[in-house]
């Protein structure tokens, strides 16, 4: 039987960062967070990691130390949640337009005001457009395993992007759940030295980094962001291949529950993907044909592979756990109702707003909306296109 | 803007330069609205001008200066400012 250990999530983060082992970690303490750099700084201080550890003052210096040790050629790791990423917003966008590829598990949480320290994904949903690559985990083990998998996907060649790996606030940050880790031998030799094409300390080569780029040449600059945000949907699975070889695991942009032979299905990330599989277990008993779509990677966007999953359902509801104000619904719906807008299959999709500021989403909230998706089939309709689930 | 510099494809990524001392190769002459004039008759070569210019626009040979590259000087009066015998004129690009 395989080696298995009791941590939370955050802690889970912190275990993978030390079989990582990162050159440089510089980072601030936020709830909930915290108990990410508290068990590094462990680590750090009990001698078990060789990383250079960057107590900073804030998350605004935490990522500007980011980047300038990822510029200077070290694998650099940081980490935080909500109002933390707010703060260090204008580096955020730097660390990807410099293309540093730095890797940080963020914990969700709702931004203030008012003040909540709780799950929801307005966080790093208000940075999908910032240009980093995004990792939903619905577990503590897809939080190691996503970790583990997110530096050679950043510092892939034809990539090099940052990434994220989001989990839960609380629900996952702080639940003990039982951990398989990897041997960290294995570990090592599947992330492998980090050897830069540059870098900015090598003299021989001298290089600049973040100069000033007007009307002539910042477009471009942009469009090879976007070349790389599309070479990572192409490339991401060669590293998959790579993973299950090592580890032998799959991986996939999106997991399928129940997904096949279904007639409504709920799309869902993170932790709530697991309340949802035991609410489809008890519809399958009684006989619906329920599913669910859990997107894995948010960003890059898998457009092809939500796609395919969705395109045999008769109705399909998408759950955001965050609201962008926008009266369209929230990201995740959006994006998969633009998608499914070439697609010939024309299906019902209607949007959730749930679990904000950490609201709990219970098993019957998720029956609801199975029901409500039942509901529409036989009406061929859909009344409400934009709805909230489990507000007063 | 797009005449004959290259495309996405052939830029470094990131914004990055990997030639030092590009600064030369950016003429931000054509910023300029008064242009400094040097009268070498009154100039003492006290090379306080040469030390001050932001952009190393004053050319010194031997100890002497010699000219303003006008590629690169933006005018901001800095040498005419500082120059303790007045001989630098700021003149009205035409």
């Amino acid at each position: 039987m395989a080696n298995r250990i009791a941590l939370t999530g955050d802690q889970t983060a912190a275990y993978a960062m030390k079989q990582i082992e990162p050159d440089v970690v510089a980072a601030y303490p936020i709830t909930p967070q915290t108990e990410i750099v508290m068990s590094f700084s462990q680590y750090v201080a009990d001698g078990e990691v060789k990383t250079e550890m960057i107590p900073v003052e804030s998350e605004h210096s935490a990522m500007s130390a980011c980047v300038g040790s990822a510029a200077a050629g070290a694998r650099t790791m940081t980490a935080t949640s909500a109002n933390g990423l707010a703060l260090m917003w204008e580096i955020v966008y730097i660390a990807s337009s410099t293309r540093l590829p730095i890797v940080m598990p963020v914990v969700n949480r709702a931004l203030s005001a008012p003040i909540n320290i709780h799950c929801d994904h307005s966080d790093t949903m208000g940075t999908r457009d910032s240009g980093w690559i995004q990792f939903y985990c619905e577990n503590a083990q897809e939080v190691y395993e996503n970790l583990i998998i997110a530096p050679r996907i950043a510092e892939h060649p034809d990539i090099l992007l940052p990434v994220m790996v989001c989990q839960d606030g609380f629900i996952t940050s702080h639940a003990v759940e039982a951990l398989e880790p990897f041997d960290d031998k294995d570990v090592k030799e599947f992330i492998g030295e980090y050897k830069p094409e540059q870098t900015l300390l090598d003299i021989n080569k001298p290089l600049t980094y973040g100069p000033l780029d007007l009307q002539d040449y910042y477009f471009e600059h942009k469009r090879q962001q976007s070349e790389a945000m599309l070479n990572a949907k192409n490339k991401i699975p060669e590293v998959f291949d790579e993973f299950e070889k090592k580890f032998g695991k799959k991986f996939d942009f999106v997991e399928r529950y129940k997904l096949d032979d279904a007639d409504i299905a709920v799309v869902v990330l993170s932790s709530t993907a697991g309340n949802v599989k035991v609410v489809i277990d008890q519809l399958r008993d009684k006989g619906i044909k329920a599913g669910l779509l859990k997107p894995k990677i948010f960003r890059p966007f898998p457009d092809d592979e939500i796609i395919e999953a969705l395109s045999g359902l008769k109705a399909v509801a998408v759950m955001d756990r965050s609201e962008s104000f926008s009266n369209q619904g929230g990201p995740l719906f959006n994006e998969i109702r633009s998608a499914f807008y070439e697609s010939d299959k024309k299906i019902p999709i209607v949007n959730y707003i749930f679990g904000l500021g950490g609201r709990d989403i219970d098993l019957e909230m998720i029956e609801s909306v199975y029901n409500d998706l039942m509901k529409i089939v036989e009406a061929g309709k859909i009344n409400k296109k934009v709805n909230y689930l489990g507000v007063r | 803007m797009s005449d004959n510099k290259n495309g996405w494809k052939d830029i470094p990524i990131g914004g990055m330069i990997k030639k030092a001392g590009n600064a030369f190769e950016y003429k931000t002459g054509d910023w300029r609205v008064y242009r400094p004039v040097i009268d070498r008759e009154k100039c003492i070569d006290c090379l306080l001008c040469w030390i001050h210019c932001p952009d190393s626009a004053i050319k010194v040979e031997d100890a002497k200066i010699v000219e303003v590259d006008y590629d690169h000087c933006k005018g901001c009066g800095i040498c005419a400012e500082v120059c303790p015998v007045n001989c630098i004129k700021m003149e009205k690009e035409n």
